[in-house]
């Protein structure tokens, strides 16, 4: 059994109230989504918040619904609750695709999408489903809301732009008609963080590439995000020659560390091939669709 | 003498002898309701913590734990210096800083001088609570001179290298074995280099070398190790509930090294969460939780975190090894030659029979008939966690089987020949039984086409080479992969076997109750093997019992005989033979009560399952309950029963039993990403009798996932800086159910000529068998790139690293 250091524990009653509790605690309070990063740090002592303000109870943060052209995506969806959502399924099969292999079940079951943005671990792989379909991030302060690209969101590993005294409250999707999507991982073993991962999102129309999105984690892509590869692709006819050329320059976006997950040639390997199995895929969902 | 009889059932429904009958031990597990260490809460208890190094080479300057001191409900912190200063009435050295290890090293049990591997022991905190003691640990303040520490085993002997064991005056980092050998040989190294030379010279021959790196990995039981000690000052009893394999071995190392009578210590090992090996040796944290309650005068309780657990406790393999085979171009083995480096850690921790200081590596001539064999094993010291031979590994004949049975592949694709080809032209045959192999095992028994001929079938071996001849012209990579191996299990005879002098042979002892009911007291310990409900059928097998009228005993040292403990495979081999034996005398006794009682000779009586009978008249006859009863009665006994039935014995195995399989694993890889599915894997094993088949096949299932998980993710490696990178169960991956195909399982059954009841051991089988299998697999579905090797883990990034010809170096940090 592993045991954490002292903390206190407060349960928020609303985003204010949580909003509250931060302020007064400074940085030495931690927000509690599901618990499945910031408690195994806890109790590796890799992290010692002095409080932590658990976001559970707060059903405002919760729920997936459509408003206007956005799917809106409460911070505190659990990976399950995503897996299984009809509505994310029907706009975008990316989402499914993500959501089997992270982590597993009993994660998936409590951690949340909230949870994974804010910790931003450069291997999150819903910060590059996040980045591959141009969501955006609410940000609730006691000042009020802002809305950030989630390709602006990330300052770094493990760092964002929330603030000490600030909630993430949800995540949007913009919906795209017509848009094919696909994910795809190299894991060791299931349930295993990527050595690489990538997703993407294809509008064809017209015999040519409309608009994409491409989303890379665990190979050291800022923002999680190959906007050349993104911008060589659009008006172009999707062959494999144009996709292969697209997944190259995804990959050159990259710059990975070696690990015991793979070396870094290994790595950058993944980026074009992962891109590339990604692309094709999306293409031939947007044709079918 | 075999499983196939017609078995009776009890009224219980279970076989009277032989047979699949559910696991006694289940019932309490299903339930949650097994005890374990950390269940054991005694009242008073206090807890405790060790603070571990963080560095793998380290001079400890200076320790102040005067801050943790303070703590509130800190009742003790223990440093090496203290244990120093405590002087030890016994002949393994003169104080508690150090003990002996398993193989004559000595080891740290709290580092004084220097830190020698990341997470060595340096503190140790007793608190009123877990917590209390692992706060208190972080305001130990230890000062450490940080020492360039030895982590490439292929440096060790490095002219120049750092020293390590400085403490014993090393001037180098080689490991002296208590026979005073450096390196440990085994076979004959003329004739051998001679076979090589010849073969090379001659045209009409091959010889392949390869380097086969079987790397570090760790046996990583679900339960962790841990202890709870209590030593009672009134009457000088102290009490240690411990995860221990072996609690008799235990008991008398303990009063060893504490210098504690023995016949006041009593070792319980409760219900243990596996092990593996891994509960074998003794640990700095066993001792300490024994220093802790005599320094505090209440019990004390030790329980590893996970963390800890993979980063100091006995790690398993970790083998460099250079094979070279010969044969002749139509396939003939000729000779082989294996040279090792092997990696022992900081301290020389590896739990093995004396006289096999590389433990059985030396049984790596395998399954086939050719006459030279030799092998050279070098130990070395590095900066590393001390253990060796864990892991369900027969006493490294995990090794030996997967270097021969890599190296029969090389040799195969050398020759370009199917390897089930080259197998079947080399396999032992059936008449050759007993075989003396070329480094002196004597093989008991063996089919071994037989038993590859139904792996083959079973697998539809021709089908899956066309199958995979048509894919591969499709571009689709899928490998079939063959390992047959051979294992000698069961140690001793005790006139060749011990551990630290303690001959390995057991006790068992069995206790027929006036009801006729009966209890046998076993010296071996179950760590999930089903030893409560297989030592039964063996008892109702002999006498006719219901195997739910017999309750086995074992764990607790005050309550069973002495014996040697469970690993390397030999409770069936040695304690289940104890039990056959002891059943026997049962029945012997039994014969002159009937005999008695039916007023007739004892040569008078025929048996039949549970009851002796008048010959020629079965009805006048006495079950095996009457006469246990009339064994307490009044009735007159004659010479040789004193009253009642209960017997003991001692089982010294005349030799080893060889259990032995063939696996064929079937694998597709996709070369864009190099991730590898076993698509199916066949396992036809041959362990002689079967006492509860379906016992067995657990026991197969479970190493059939160990195989896969060594095979394709398990690794221990460490960063230049000694950062062990294995840790925790991120980074140390075990297989799950997604990773194992259905497992489709075969049997042959050859019983041991030697063994009571023809049984060989099954434990390790799959363990030993099946990392081969997947590699050879693996790399037959990467020949089409002109793979001939790769070291495991084959993960996705060393497969695609050998498709670019650049296979990665797996005992370092990825660079
Ligand atoms: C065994 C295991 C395997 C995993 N494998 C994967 C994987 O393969 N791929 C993957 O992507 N992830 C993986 N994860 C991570 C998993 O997805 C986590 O659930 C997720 O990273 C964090 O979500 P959480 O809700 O548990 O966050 P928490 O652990 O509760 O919080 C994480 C951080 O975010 C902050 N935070 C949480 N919510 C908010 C909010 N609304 N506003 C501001 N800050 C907030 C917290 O204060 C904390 O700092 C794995 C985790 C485990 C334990």
């Amino acid at each position: 059994m592993q045991t954490p250091a002292p903390v206190e524990y407060a349960r928020a009653t609303s985003v204010g109230d949580a909003i509250a509790l931060l302020e007064k605690h400074g940085d030495e309070a931690r927000l509690l989504a599901g618990g499945h990063s910031l408690l195994p740090m806890m109790k590796l002592r890799l992290a010692r918040p002095e409080i932590l303000i658990d976001l559970n109870d707060l059903d405002e943060l919760r729920g997936i619904r459509i408003e206007g052209d956005e799917i809106v995506v409460g911070a505190m969806v659990t990976h399950a609750e995503i897996l299984d959502s009809p509505v994310l399924a029907e706009h975008y099969s990316i989402f499914r695709e993500a959501e089997k292999v992270i982590a597993d079940p009993i994660v998936r079951n409590k951690g949340t999408i909230g949870g994974s943005m804010c910790q931003a671990d450069p291997s999150e792989d819903l910060s590059a489903v996040g980045s591959a379909l141009k969501g955006s991030v609410i940000i609730q302060g006691s000042g009020g809301k802002r809305s950030l690209a989630l390709r602006e969101f990330h300052e770094g590993p493990y760092e964002t732009k929330v603030g000490d005294a600030e909630i993430l409250t949800e995540v949007r999707f913009p919906i795209r008609p017509g848009a094919g999507s696909a994910y795809e991982k190299v894991e060791r073993r299931v349930g295993d963080w990527p050595v690489a991962s990538a997703g993407a999102f294809v509008v064809v129309a017209g015999g040519v590439v409309k608009d994409c999105g491409i989303g890379l984690t665990a190979v050291g892509a800022e923002h999680f995000c190959a906007p050349d590869a993104e911008a060589f692709l659009i008006g172009k006819a999707p062959t494999e020659e144009n996709l292969s050329a697209a997944a190259k320059l995804a990959a050159d976006a990259c710059t990975p560390y070696a690990d015991q997950r793979g070396p870094v040639d290994y790595k950058l390997h993944l980026a074009h091939e992962l891109t590339l199995r990604v692309l094709r895929r999306a293409v031939a969902s947007s044709q079918g669709a | 003498m075999t499983a196939v009889e017609e078995v009776p059932l009890s009224a219980a429904g279970n076989p009277i002898g032989f047979g699949s009958m559910r696991r006694v031990e289940d019932a309490r597990f299903v339930r949650g309701q097994g005890n374990y260490v950390d269940d054991v809460n005694l009242p008073g208890m206090l807890h405790s913590a060790i603070l571990r190094s963080p560095h793998a080479h380290a001079r400890i300057v200076s320790i102040d734990a005067s801050a943790a001191e303070a703590l509130p409900g800190v009742v003790a912190v223990i440093t090496g210096k203290i244990l120093e200063g405590i002087p030890r009435p016994s002949l393994l050295g003169d104080n508690f800083a150090w003990m002996p290890t398993l193989s004559y090293d000595t080891q740290a049990v709290l580092a004084t001088d220097k830190v020698r591997f990341q997470g060595q022991e340096v503190a140790y905190v007793i608190a009123e609570s877990r917590y209390i003691a692992k706060d208190a640990l972080e305001l130990i303040d230890v000062d450490y001179e940080v020492l360039e520490p030895v982590m490439d085993a292929k440096m060790a002997l490095d002219a120049g290298a750092p020293i390590i064991r400085d403490d014993k005056g090393q001037t180098d980092n080689s490991i002296t074995d208590v026979h005073g050998n450096k390196t440990w040989e085994s076979g004959n190294a003329e004739s051998t280099a001679a076979a090589i030379a010849a073969a090379k010279a001659d045209p009409n021959c091959v010889v392949v070398t390869q380097e086969i790196m079987y790397p570090r990995v760790h046996p990583a039981p679900m339960e962790t190790c841990g202890s709870v000690s209590y030593l009672d000052k009134v009457t000088g009893q102290l009490t240690m509930y411990t995860t221990t394999q072996a609690p008799h071995a235990h008991r008398t190392v303990y009063a060893m090294v504490a210098g504690l009578p023995e016949q006041k210590i009593r070792i319980i090992s409760p219900d243990i969460g596996g092990g593996f090996g891994n509960k074998v040796p003794v640990y700095p944290g066993y001792v300490l939780s024994v220093i802790g309650t005599i320094v505090t005068g209440k019990p004390v309780k030790w329980i590893e975190d996970r963390n800890e657990n993979l980063t100091s406790t006995g790690f398993a393999r970790d083998y460099h090894m250079t094979a070279s085979i010969a044969a002749t171009k139509e396939g003939k083995i000729l000779a082989v030659d294996v040279d090792v480096l092997a990696d022992h850690g900081a301290f020389n921790g590896v739990a093995q029979p004396t006289n096999y200081p590389a433990g059985f590596f030396n049984i790596f001539s395998g399954s086939y008939d050719y006459p030279d064999a030799h092998c050279k094993v070098t130990p070395v010291y590095t900066n590393k966690a001390p253990g060796g031979v864990a892991y369900a590994c027969s006493f490294r004949i995990t090794e030996a089987a997967y270097v021969i049975e890599r190296v029969v592949d090389c040799l195969a694709q050398e020759l370009q020949m199917d390897p089930a080809e080259l197998r079947l032209k080399n396999l032992l045959r059936p008449e050759q039984f007993p075989y003396t192999s070329p480094t002196g095992w004597e093989y008991d028994s063996g089919q071994y086409e037989k038993t590859m001929r139904v792996a083959m079938e079973m697998a539809g071996y021709d089908e899956l080479r066309r199958e995979q001849a048509e894919k591969r012209t499709r571009g689709e990579y899928m490998g079939i992969g063959i390992s047959f191996f051979t294992e000698g299990v069961g140690a001793g005879p005790r006139r060749d076997m011990d551990i630290l002098g303690l001959g390995m042979a057991d006790g068992i002892e069995l206790r027929v109750h006036p009801t006729g009911k009966a209890q046998l007291r076993l010296s071996v310990q179950s760590q999930g093997q089903g030893h409560e409900t297989t030592f039964a059928q063996i008892v109702a097998h002999e006498l006719g019992i219901p195997p739910e009228d017999i309750e086995v005993l074992h764990g607790d040292t005050d309550n069973t005989p002495f014996g040697l403990g469970t690993y390397g495979s030999r409770s069936t081999p040695v304690s289940g033979a104890a039990a056959s034996v002891v059943a026997r005398k049962v029945r012997d006794r039994a014969r002159i009560v009937a005999a008695a009682a039916l007023e007739c000779a004892p040569d008078d009586l025929d048996w039949e399952l549970g009851r002796w009978y008048v010959k020629g008249d079965r009805e006048r006859g006495k079950t095996i309950a009457e006469i246990a009863l009339l064994s307490h009665s009044s009735l007159e006994l004659p010479e040789g029963v004193e009253g009642h039935l209960d017997a003991t014995a001692v089982y010294n195995p005349p030799s080893l039993t060889y259990p032995y399989g063939c696996y064929i694993c079937v694998v597709d890889v996709d070369p864009g990403t190099g991730q590898v599915k076993v698509r199916r894997f066949i396992a036809v094993d041959d362990c002689g009798t079967r006492i509860n088949p379906m016992i067995v096949e657990g026991q197969v299932h479970g190493g059939l996932a160990d195989g896969v998980g060594m095979a394709l993710m398990e690794l221990i490696a460490f960063d230049t800086d000694g950062n062990n990178l294995g840790g925790s169960f991120m980074d140390y991956l075990l297989p799950t159910a997604v990773e194992c195909p259905d497992w489709e399982l075969g049997e042959t059954v050859t019983p041991s000529p030697h063994h009571p009841i023809g049984a060989k051991g099954v434990g390790e089988s799959a363990t030993v068998g099946s990392p081969a299998a997947v590699v050879n697999a693996v790399i037959d579905a990467l020949s089409p790139f002109g793979v001939r090797h790769a070291d495991m883990p084959l993960t996705p990034a060393n497969v695609w690293r050998a498709i670019q010809g650049n296979a990665i170096r797996v005992d370092m940090a990825i660079e």
